[in-house]
C-alpha cells in the first residue's frame, strides 16, 4: 500500500514542470518506433479498438501500434520469461501486455515488470489512485504502479430471454434451476479465466467468511471456504451441458452455444459484450445480461510493460493515451467498444465529461446502477488452488 | 569422374545444410527439454536434477486418460485411415486417370488441418449442419445435448484426423503405384483365379507397402500429436497429451514448464513406441500374409470389406467437402441461428471488416509460403540430382534424417529450440520463420519429389549423356523441363505445409508474425465463426489456388506434347 | 578411326559377366556382337558408353582413335548410343530433338535451323521440326533418333537392339539406312543384337558373348 500511495502522490505532482519535461523525453524517444502489444485476440471488436488506438498514437505521436494476437496472455509470460532464461536484457520481443491476475503476479514475482511508471503517465491525473481503488490492486496483489489501468471489467451472466424466463437470482438458485433446464447451461473450462471466474463468483456467495478470501490461501482456510461449494458444484454439475462432463474452452465459445441453442446461459466479463452482439449478429436480439442479487466480482484490466521492453518510450505513450479521457469516452460507446472507462468522473474536466454524456444508448446495455455492487477479486493464490482442485476432483 | 565428384560436393553440402539446419537444431531443442524435464532450467531457478518434474507429470489428474485417449485417437485414426485408404485405392485408381484422382484429392490435400477441424466443428456438432438437415423431421425444438464434437472417446478427432490422412495416403498410393507394372499383374492374379480384392492384397499390397510405410509414419506420428486439430475436435477434459502439454507450457505458472518437458519427453516416448509397434506388426503381417498366400485360397469373400472402404472413403469425401463449404458459408453470412439450415442474412462484412489485418496475414503468409517452398524445393533439386551424379543409390539412413522433423513429435523439442533460438537472438523474425517452417516443409516436398525423379526414364539421361550434354544440361534441359508437373505439385505441397504451420510460427515468429493460420487458430476460439470462416477460407484458398497452378501452367506448357499429358502429378 | 576394346570385362561383385572380349572396329564398319539374353549386352553397351551402374566394376581397356576413353563422362567420349525404343525427349519437338544433339560446331541460329532441317530430309521427315514426337510412328522416331546421335558429330556409335521394337516389313528399311549412314560418316559402330539378320545385313565381324558358366 505504501507504493502505491507513492504512487497517487506521483501522480498529483504529474503537473510540475520537471515532470513534463521528462514526459517530452519520452515522447521524443518514442516518435518512429513501433510498440508490440501482446493482446489476447479473440475478441474482434477489441482488436478494431486496438487498431484505433495504434491509428491515433501514429497521428499524434508518431508511434505505429502492432497488435500481437494471443489465445492465452500466459504466451507473453512464457516469451519474457525465456528471453530472461537466455539474459536478454534488453530489445526483447513483447513491448506491452494486456494483463491481470495471476500472470501479472507471475511476472511480478519474477521480476520482469517495467516500473514503477504509473504515476509519471500525465493523463494518470483523471484516475482514482488511492488505496482501496480498483486500480491499484489485482487480484488483491498491490499494482505498485507497474501497470496501468485500461478498462473496467464487471462479471455478468448473460441469458436468452426468449428462453429463460426468470434467471436465478443467486449462484445457489443455479441448482434449482439446471434440476429444472438439464443440460441448457455450463460455464467454460475452469482452467480458463472466465471458468475460474464462475467458481470464484460461488465461492464468494457460498464461503463462510468472505474476508478470508481477501488474505493468500492456506489449508485450513481453503477447507473452510471451499465445503460449501464443492457442495453446490456436485449438485449442480449432473445438470449442466453434456452432463458437467465436457466444457467450452472460454466464454466465447460459450457465447457460441448459447448462439447456437445449445445453451441458455453464457458469462462474460465485460457488461457491454451482449448489447455488441447483438448488433454483431453474434447474439439473438431477446438476449440480456443479469447479475446476482450480491453483486458480481470486477476487476480492471491493465497494460504493464516488460522490463526488457524493446519500445519501453512508446509503450509509456500508448499506455497514456488509452487513459485519454477522449479514448476512453471512444472506448466506452457501445458502438465501438462499450467498455466501461477507468477514468474517475470526478477528476474530469468539462470536455471530458461532455465526452462521455453524449454516448449512445443501447436497451441490452446494463446501467452501472441495475450491476449492483462490485466484489472483490479473492487474494490469486485462491484461484490457482481452486482450478487445480476442481481438475482434480472432476478430470478423470 | 567430376561429374561424380560434384555429386559427392552437392550432397556433401546438403548433408552440412541438413545437419546444421535440421538435425543439430532438433537435437539442441531436444536437449533442452530433457534437461528440464530432469530438473534443470536456471532461468526459473531450478537447478537440481532429478525426478520431481516426472513426478509433477504424473500427479496431473486426468494424465492417464489424457495418454490412453491419445493413443486411441492416433493409432486409431491411423490405422483406420490406412485400412480405409488401402480399400479406396483400386477403385480410385480403376475409375480415374491418376491426374484427375489427384484434383479430386486436392482440396482436402491443400485445406490446413485447423480450417478443416472449425468448419468439421460446424458441420458435425449437436447445433451444427447436420443437424439442422434434421431437425424438422427428428422434431428437434433444440439442439439435442449429445456430444458430437469434442466427445469424451475422441471419435469426432478421429473422424477429422480421418479426412485429412486418408487423402493424403490415397496420393501417395496412387504415386506408388505407378511404379508397379499392376496391370500386367492384376491381370496374371486375375488369371490364375483370383477376384479382385484378393489380387490386391495378395499381389499388389505387398508391393504397395515399402512405399506406404514412411508416409504412414508420418501420419501416425501427426495423428499422435496434433494440437491445433485435438483442440477443436477433441475432448478437453482432460484433452489428448499434446493439448495438455501445450496448455502446461503456456501456462502462466512458470513451475509448469518443468513437468510439461518431462510430458514432451513422454509424447516423443509414445510416438517411438508406436513406431516400434508398426514395425513389428508389419513383420507379423508379413509372415501371416505369406501363410495365407501359400495357401492359396482365392478369398472371394473380401471383395465386401473393399466395397466398404469405398463407401467410407465416399462418407469421408462428403463430410470433409461439407466442411470446406461451412467454412465458405459462414464468411459470407450474417445472421445464421439455430435451426436455418442456410444463413438467415448474408454479408461481405465480415470479409470488409477483416480488411487490413487480412490483407497483411495474408501478404505475410504468401511471403513466408513461397520463402520456404523455393529453398525446400531447391535442396530436394540439390539432394537429388547429388544423388544422381554421384551415382548413389537411395540412402536410407539420408532419408531418415530428412523425415527426422516430422517423426519428432514438434512440442518436444520446439520449446527447446526457441530457448536456443533466443540464445543465438535469431528469433521473432521472418527469417527464423522461414527456416523452422522448412523443416517440415522440406521433408514433405522430397516425399513430392523423390518418387517421380527416381522415376524419371534412364534412358532420357543416357541418350542425353551420349549427344555430348553435360550434367549441368542434363538438369537444365531434360530433367527440369521433364519434371515440371511433380516440381510444380511438389511446390503446391510445399506451400500447403507451409500455409498450415502453426506451433512452429507461433514459438519461432516470437508471435509477432501473424498468418492466416495463427490468426485462425486464434479466431478459433472466439465467438465470431464469420470472421473465423474468412481466415480458414483464405488459409485454404491459397493453397488451393498453388495446386491449381500446378496442374494448369504444366498443362499449357505441355498443352503439345501427349507423352507428357495424362497425369498432373 | 577406329574403336578397340581390348580384354573388356564388366564384374559385378568381382566376377565377370563373359569371357574378356577384344574386338577391333574399323570406320564404317558395323561389328555385331551377339549372345543370349542376360549375357550382358546391354551390360557391354554401358560400360563403352559411360552409364555403367556403380556395383559394376570394369576390367580391360576402350581406345577411340587411339585414346583411352574409359577414364573420361559419358559426354566427353564422343561415343554416341542408338537404344532399343529409340529414346526422343517427350517435351521438346522432333525438330528441338535434333537441335539439342546437333554439335556446337555449327554456329548461328539460321545455319543450326538449316542443318536440322537437312537431316529431319534425309530422314524422309520433311516438314516434322513442330510435330510432338509421341505423334511419330515406329519407323520415324527410330529415323529421327539416329539422326539427332548423328548430328552430335559422334567419333563411334553404338546400336542397342536398335530394331527389335520394329515390325519385319519395316526392319529391313530402317536397318539400310542406318547402316548406310554410318557407312557414309565413316565411324566405327557396334551393335548388339539377338536377331541373326541384323548381324547379317551388318556384313562386319562377328562375335558370340559367351556366358562365363560356360567356358569354365
Amino acid at each position: 500500500m505504501r507504493l502505491a500511495l507513492a504512487a497517487a502522490l506521483a501522480a498529483s505532482l504529474a503537473a510540475a514542470p520537471g515532470l513534463a519535461d521528462d514526459w517530452q523525453a519520452v515522447l521524443d524517444a518514442a516518435r518512429g518506433q513501433t510498440v508490440y502489444w501482446n493482446a489476447w485476440g479473440g475478441d474482434a471488436r477489441t482488436n478494431a479498438f486496438i487498431d484505433w488506438v495504434g491509428r491515433q498514437a501514429e497521428a499524434r505521436h508518431g508511434v505505429t501500434v502492432q497488435q500481437v494476437k494471443l489465445t492465452d496472455t500466459a504466451e507473453a509470460v512464457t516469451r519474457v520469461l525465456s528471453e530472461k532464461a537466455v539474459g536478454q536484457e534488453t530489445g526483447g520481443s513483447v513491448d506491452m501486455i494486456w494483463i491481470n491476475g495471476p500472470n501479472f503476479l507471475a511476472m511480478k514475482d519474477q521480476g520482469l515488470l517495467h516500473g514503477p511508471f504509473v504515476g509519471n503517465l500525465p493523463n494518470a491525473r483523471y484516475l482514482d489512485l488511492a488505496p482501496g481503488s480498483p486500480n491499484v490492486v489485482d487480484f488483491t496483489v498491490p499494482v505498485d504502479g507497474r501497470e496501468s489501468p485500461w478498462r473496467l471489467a464487471r462479471f455478468v451472466f448473460v441469458a436468452d430471454t426468449a428462453r429463460v424466463d426468470t434467471p436465478p437470482a443467486a449462484m445457489a438458485d443455479f441448482v434449482p434451476w439446471a434440476e429444472a433446464h438439464p443440460g441448457r447451461m455450463t460455464h467454460p473450462d475452469p482452467s480458463n479465466f472466465m471458468g475460474a471466474t464462475f467458481l470464484k463468483q460461488a465461492l464468494i456467495e457460498l464461503a463462510p467468511d468472505p474476508e478470508a478470501l481477501q488474505s493468500p490461501v492456506t489449508d485450513a482456510s481453503y477447507e473452510d471456504a471451499t465445503g460449501p461449494l464443492w457442495a453446490w458444484y456436485d449438485a449442480l454439475r449432473p445438470n449442466l451441458w453434456r452432463g458437467g462432463t465436457a466444457f467450452p474452452e472460454n466464454e466465447a465459445i460459450q457465447q457460441r452455444l448459447l448462439n447456437d441453442g445449445e445453451v441458455d446461459i453464457a458469462m462474460s466479463f465485460d457488461p457491454a459484450s451482449t448489447a455488441a452482439a447483438i448488433r454483431g449478429g453474434l447474439l439473438p436480439e431477446t438476449a440480456r445480461v443479469f447479475v446476482p442479487e450480491g453483486g458480481t466480482i470486477g476487476n480492471v484490466s491493465f497494460v504493464a510493460i516488460p522490463y526488457n521492453a524493446a519500445h519501453r518510450a512508446g509503450a509509456l505513450v500508448v499506455a497514456n493515451l488509452l487513459i485519454d479521457p477522449a479514448v476512453q469516452a471512444h472506448m466506452q460507446n457501445i458502438d465501438v467498444l462499450g467498455a466501461f472507462s477507468v477514468l474517475d468522473p470526478n477528476r474530469l474536466d468539462d470536455a471530458g465529461r461532455a465526452a462521455f454524456a453524449d454516448l449512445p444508448d443501447d436497451p441490452a446495455l446494463p446501467s452501472r446502477a441495475a450491476l449492483g455492487p462490485t466484489r472483490l477479486e479473492p487474494h490469486a493464490s485462491w484461484m490457482t488452488q481452486l482450478t487445480a482442485d476442481w481438475a482434480a476432483r472432476y478430470t478423470r | 569422374m567430376s561429374a561424380r565428384g560434384e555429386g559427392w560436393g552437392l550432397r556433401a553440402g546438403v548433408i552440412v545444410v541438413l545437419g546444421v539446419g535440421v538435425i543439430g537444431p532438433i537435437a539442441a531443442g531436444l536437449a533442452q527439454t530433457a534437461r528440464a524435464a530432469f530438473g534443470v532450467m536456471p532461468a526459473i531457478g531450478a537447478t537440481e536434477p532429478g525426478f520431481a518434474a516426472f513426478a509433477a507429470l504424473f500427479a496431473v489428474p486426468g494424465l492417464g486418460s489424457a495418454v490412453r485417449l491419445t493413443l486411441v485417437t492416433g493409432l486409431g485414426a491411423t490405422a483406420l485411415s490406412v485400412i480405409v485408404a488401402l480399400g479406396a485405392l483400386p477403385a480410385l485408381h480403376g475409375r480415374l486417370s491418376r491426374g484427375r484422382a489427384a484434383r479430386w484429392l486436392t482440396p482436402f490435400l491443400a485445406t490446413p488441418h485447423a480450417a478443416l477441424a472449425i468448419g468439421l466443428a460446424f458441420v458435425l456438432a449437436p447445433s451444427g449442419w447436420i443437424a439442422r438437415a434434421v431437425a424438422p423431421f427428428a422434431g428437434f425444438d433444440r439442439p439435442p445435448d449429445i456430444a458430437l464434437v469434442g466427445d469424451p472417446w475422441g471419435i469426432a478427432l478421429i473422424l477429422g484426423l480421418m479426412v485429412k490422412e486418408v487423402p493424403f495416403l490415397l496420393l501417395v498410393g496412387l504415386a506408388a503405384l505407378t511404379q508397379i507394372p499392376l496391370t500386367r499383374h492384376l491381370a496374371t492374379a486375375r488369371a490364375l483365379g483370383y477376384p479382385p480384392a484378393a489380387a490386391w492384397l495378395k499381389v499388389v499390397a505387398p508391393q504397395l507397402w515399402p512405399m506406404l510405410r514412411l508416409p504412414v509414419m508420418v501420419v501416425m506420428a501427426y495423428a499422435l500429436s496434433t494440437v491445433d486439430m485435438a483442440l477443436i475436435l477433441g475432448p478437453s477434459t482432460p484433452p489428448v497429451l499434446a493439448v495438455l502439454l501445450a496448455r502446461a507450457f503456456f501456462a502462466p505458472d512458470t513451475a509448469m514448464l518443468l513437468p510439461a518437458s518431462a510430458g514432451a519427453l513422454l509424447q516423443g516416448a509414445l510416438v517411438a513406441g508406436a513406431l516400434g509397434a508398426l514395425w513389428l506388426i508389419e513383420r507379423v503381417l508379413a509372415r501371416l500374409g505369406r501363410a495365407w498366400l501359400r495357401r492359396g485360397g482365392r478369398g472371394h469373400g473380401i471383395d465386401g470389406l473393399f466395397a466398404l472402404g469405398r463407401f467410407v472413403a465416399l462418407v469421408l469425401a462428403a463430410i470433409g467437402g461439407l466442411a470446406i463449404l461451412a467454412l465458405l458459408a459462414w464468411s459470407f453470412a450474417w445472421r445464421w441461428p439455430w435451426p436455418a439450415p442456410l444463413p438467415e442474412s448474408w454479408s461481405l462484412r465480415a470479409w470488409i471488416g477483416a480488411g487490413p489485418g487480412l490483407a497483411r496475414a495474408a501478404g505475410q503468409t504468401l511471403a513466408i509460403a513461397l520463402s520456404t517452398t523455393v529453398l525446400s524445393l531447391a535442396l530436394a533439386v540439390a539432394w537429388l540430382e547429388g544423388e544422381d551424379r554421384a551415382r548413389l543409390g537411395r540412402a536410407g539412413w539420408a532419408e531418415a534424417l530428412v523425415y527426422l522433423p516430422l517423426l519428432v513429435p514438434q512440442i518436444a523439442f520446439l520449446y527447446g529450440l526457441n530457448v536456443l533460438f533466443l540464445r543465438l537472438g535469431l528469433t521473432g523474425g521472418v527469417a527464423a520463420v522461414i527456416w523452422a517452417q522448412a523443416l517440415f516443409v522440406f521433408p514433405y516436398v522430397m516425399i513430392a519429389l523423390s518418387d517421380p525423379w527416381r522415376a524419371l526414364d534412364p534412358a532420357l539421361i543416357r541418350a542425353a549423356a551420349a549427344l555430348g550434354a553435360g550434367p549441368w544440361r542434363r538438369l537444365v534441359a531434360i530433367k527440369l523441363p521433364v519434371l515440371i508437373a511433380p516440381l510444380l505439385t511438389a511446390a503446391a505441397i510445399g506451400l500447403a505445409v507451409s500455409v498450415a504451420q502453426y506451433l512452429p510460427t507461433l514459438f519461432m515468429g516470437a508471435g509477432r508474425i501473424a498468418t492466416l493460420t495463427t490468426e485462425a487458430v486464434t479466431l478459433a476460439s472466439a465467438s465470431d465463426r464469420r470472421v473465423t470462416g474468412v481466415y480458414a477460407t483464405l488459409q485454404a484458398g491459397m493453397p488451393l489456388a498453388a495446386f491449381a497452378a500446378a496442374f494448369v501452367i504444366p498443362a499449357v506448357l505441355h498443352r503439345n506434347r501427349r507423352a507428357l499429358r495424362g497425369g498432373g502429378v | 578411326m577406329s574403336l578397340d576394346l581390348d580384354a573388356l570385362c564388366p564384374r559385378l561383385a568381382g566376377a565377370p559377366l563373359f569371357a574378356p572380349l577384344s574386338l577391333a572396329i574399323a570406320p564404317g564398319t558395323v561389328a555385331s556382337v551377339m549372345g543370349p539374353s542376360g549375357v550382358g549386352k546391354s551390360t557391354l553397351i554401358d560400360a563403352i558408353a559411360g552409364h555403367l551402374a556403380p556395383a559394376f566394376t570394369l576390367t580391360g581397356s576402350v581406345t577411340l582413335n587411339g585414346a583411352d576413353i574409359l577414364a573420361r563422362p559419358a559426354e566427353s567420349r564422343r561415343v554416341g548410343v542408338v537404344f532399343q525404343d529409340a529414346v526422343l525427349f517427350p517435351h521438346l519437338s522432333v525438330g528441338d530433338n535434333l537441335a539439342f544433339g546437333l554439335s556446337r560446331a555449327v554456329k548461328g541460329r539460321a545455319a543450326r535451323r538449316a542443318t536440322v532441317e537437312a537431316a529431319l530430309e534425309q530422314a524422309g521427315l520433311s516438314g516434322f521440326a513442330a510435330r510432338d514426337p509421341a505423334s511419330l510412328s515406329g519407323g520415324q522416331r527410330a529415323r529421327a533418333a539416329l539422326m539427332r546421335s548423328l548430328l552430335a558429330d559422334p567419333a563411334a556409335l553404338l546400336l542397342d537392339e536398335p530394331f527389335s521394337r520394329l515390325d519385319t516389313a519395316l526392319r529391313d528399311e530402317i536397318r539400310a539406312f542406318t547402316f548406310a549412314r554410318i557407312r557414309a560418316r565413316a565411324i566405327p559402330a557396334l551393335m548388339v543384337s539377338h536377331d541373326p539378320a541384323d548381324a547379317a545385313a551388318a556384313r562386319g565381324p562377328t562375335i558370340r558373348l559367351i556366358p562365363i558358366g560356360d567356358i569354365t
